[in-house]
């Protein structure tokens, strides 16, 4: 039996068999496929947020807490800066496209400015130091929206249309975001793929996350590949904002908090370093954290997180390397 | 590109010249490198021997951006390039390889080669092939999709030389290609190295401790022992050489 789970076309296998029956009982119940839709959705959303993570712990061995200030920052664009009590939309009242567009620049904007006042500055320092800078970097992104924006929660109401829930199938009804997020997921996935394969930049990248001295030493540019990573990172970044307060329709300077966490152990469980290992991860925080709100008995459903946890600790006693672990960061040491 | 651009323009010339001027490499008092004076030319091969410990690998270190020397300079063409980082070096057309392959593992072959290429500006496409080339050349054409951290250790070496001679540098520096190589890897290694001057317009400096493997390809032979040149010349020459007989007998 260990040999067999030891075997990596095995695991693939039962990991497959185990998602095509999961669908396979979810499609034959109108409330299973919603709980389907929504989990998809909601795993999604941590696999964007973990990919931002994963991808520049793997080019710079950087845990960026900050991330989930970036993603703060990206909807806090969307307003009138101003303490004042009721909001304005400010980008956010822009049509849709435009709307996307100017989140997409702002938070990349911030991520290359983390980068530069820094980031860059630490790069030859240990990976402590720079996730100790991330933290404080994400404390002052914080109190800097509190000296603008106040710190009482802010409405924002952005694409209300995709709050309407539409018809899949017969007694299935599910609000269009999450369709909207599980597609702009799989875009998005399929695209930064491309990139890393296709590109010049993507394959620099790629072996830059793998070995970054050996990388240098072959003529690979550190500010290039470094740069590019933090745009990624920061695009991410601005999606996983827009998802948010689309959904949310308020922010908080505390809302990055929560998104952080369970994005950064959806990296740990999927494996750091590995961007599949991210995506898996997302989808296993997501999906067990929807499904467990809808199974658990009346009781002790408010603290289904607790069992999310449970199962994140069960993964990493069984996989301390993450599920899909990143070959370089395994055989490295 | 530009740059790498020129340095090749004046390596078509036949003029520069990648040279150890009195270089001297200390490590905390030990000595491992001592006052060495070399000088490599385009279309050569320039062997670099000596007992474990002399100071042979240092010296390529030196060479290439990898260490700084104590005394002395390293000098590409008329330029004073000890100091500067390896990744100058190639650049400026400086490549080398190691002993141990160093090759990105999750990556497949020909994308460890491509690397190099794309980052010495050439275009995916261009730079694939260019690396699909280098394959062919060494016999790896059928292992370029194969991910490169399953390669035995022999085809990891080969794979290294491909990727350090990607965008025709000018000198290669070999870090003991053929170590654990059987008679027959170590004929087809001979055939490789001393087709790189001719093939490619650069100068190879060779390590190596495979007696049969230096005396077959190279022209010249640099031997130190414990960080000192202790003869130089052709490789008839150095073998019938005292010092060398007395240097490789007396530590063995």
């Amino acid at each position: 039996m260990r040999d067999l789970l030891n075997n990596k076309n095995f695991r693939w296998a039962l990991a497959a068999v185990i998602v095509v029956v999961g669908i396979i009982v979810a499609v034959t119940d109108p409330v299973r496929f919603q709980i389907l839709i929504t989990s998809l959705s909601e795993g999604s959303f941590y696999a964007l947020a973990a990919l931002g993570i994963g991808l520049l712990f793997g080019v710079l061995r950087l845990v960026n807490f900050a991330y989930g200030d970036w993603v703060m920052l990206g909807g806090y664009a969307l307003i009138v800066p101003s303490a004042a009590v009721t909001s304005t939309l400010l980008i956010g009242s822009f049509f849709p496209a435009l709307v996307v567009i100017c989140i997409v620049g702002f938070t990349i904007i911030i991520a290359l400015l983390s980068e530069a006042t820094v980031f860059r500055p630490l790069r030859n320092t240990t990976p402590p130091t720079m996730m100790i800078a991330s933290f404080a970097l994400g404390y002052v992104l914080q109190n800097l929206i509190i000296m603008i924006y106040g710190g009482r929660p802010k409405s924002a109401g952005i694409f209300p249309e995709l709050l309407q829930s539409i018809d899949l199938a017969e007694g299935v009804s599910v609000p269009l975001l999450k369709i909207v997020t599980i597609g702009v997921t799989a875009i998005l996935l399929i695209l930064l793929t491309l990139f890393l394969h296709r590109t010049s930049v993507g394959v620099q990248m790629r072996a830059a996350a793998e070995d970054f001295r050996m990388a240098r030493m072959l003529g690979v540019r550190a500010n290039l590949v470094i740069a590019m990573a933090f745009v990624i990172s920061g695009s991410l970044a601005s999606f996983v904002s827009l998802l948010y307060v689309s959904q949310l329709g308020i922010m908080t300077f505390r809302m990055g908090t929560p998104i952080i966490v369970f994005a950064f152990i959806a990296t740990v469980i999927g494996g750091m370093g590995s961007l599949v290992g991210s995506v898996v991860g997302g989808m296993v925080v997501g999906v067990s954290s929807v499904v467990l709100k809808n199974i658990l008995p009346d009781s002790i459903r408010g603290f289904s997180d607790a069992f999310v946890f449970a199962i994140v600790i069960a993964i990493l006693l069984a996989r301390p390397q993450g599920l899909v672990p990143a070959k370089s960061a395994s055989e490295r040491v | 590109m530009t740059n790498a651009s020129t340095e090749k323009a004046s390596g078509a010339t036949g003029g520069l010249t990648l040279e150890a001027r009195q270089v001297s490499v200390r490590f905390e008092g030990l000595t491992a490198v001592d006052t060495v004076d070399e000088t490599l030319h385009p279309g050569e091969i320039l062997g670099l021997i000596g007992p474990n410990g002399a100071g042979k690998t240092t010296l390529v270190n030196a060479m290439t951006g990898f260490q700084m020397p104590a005394d002395g300079q390293v000098l590409l063409g008329d330029k004073v390039a000890s100091g500067l980082k390896p990744h100058w070096f190639r650049r400026h057309g400086v490549a080398r390889t190691f002993q141990a392959g160093r090759l990105f593992r999750d990556m497949p072959v020909s994308e460890n080669i491509e690397i190099a290429a794309v980052s010495m500006g050439l275009s995916r496409r261009k730079a694939h092939a260019h690396a699909m080339e280098l394959l062919e050349w060494l016999g790896l054409a059928d292992r370029a999709e194969t991910p490169a951290g399953v390669l035995p250790y022999t085809d990891e070496r080969r794979v290294g030389i491909a990727r350090a001679l990607a965008v025709r540098p000018d000198f290669v520096l070999l870090d003991e290609p053929a170590a654990g190589m059987s008679d027959l890897e170590c004929d087809e290694m001979m055939r490789v190295v001393s087709e790189i001057p001719g093939k490619f317009g650069c100068g190879v400096l060779l390590i190596e401790h495979n007696m049969r493997v230096i005396m077959g390809v190279c022209e010249r032979i640099h031997v130190l022992d414990s960080g000192r040149t202790i003869s130089r010349g052709t490789p008839d020459e150095v073998q019938k050489d005292p010092a060398v007989i007395k240097a490789y007998l007396g530590h063995d």
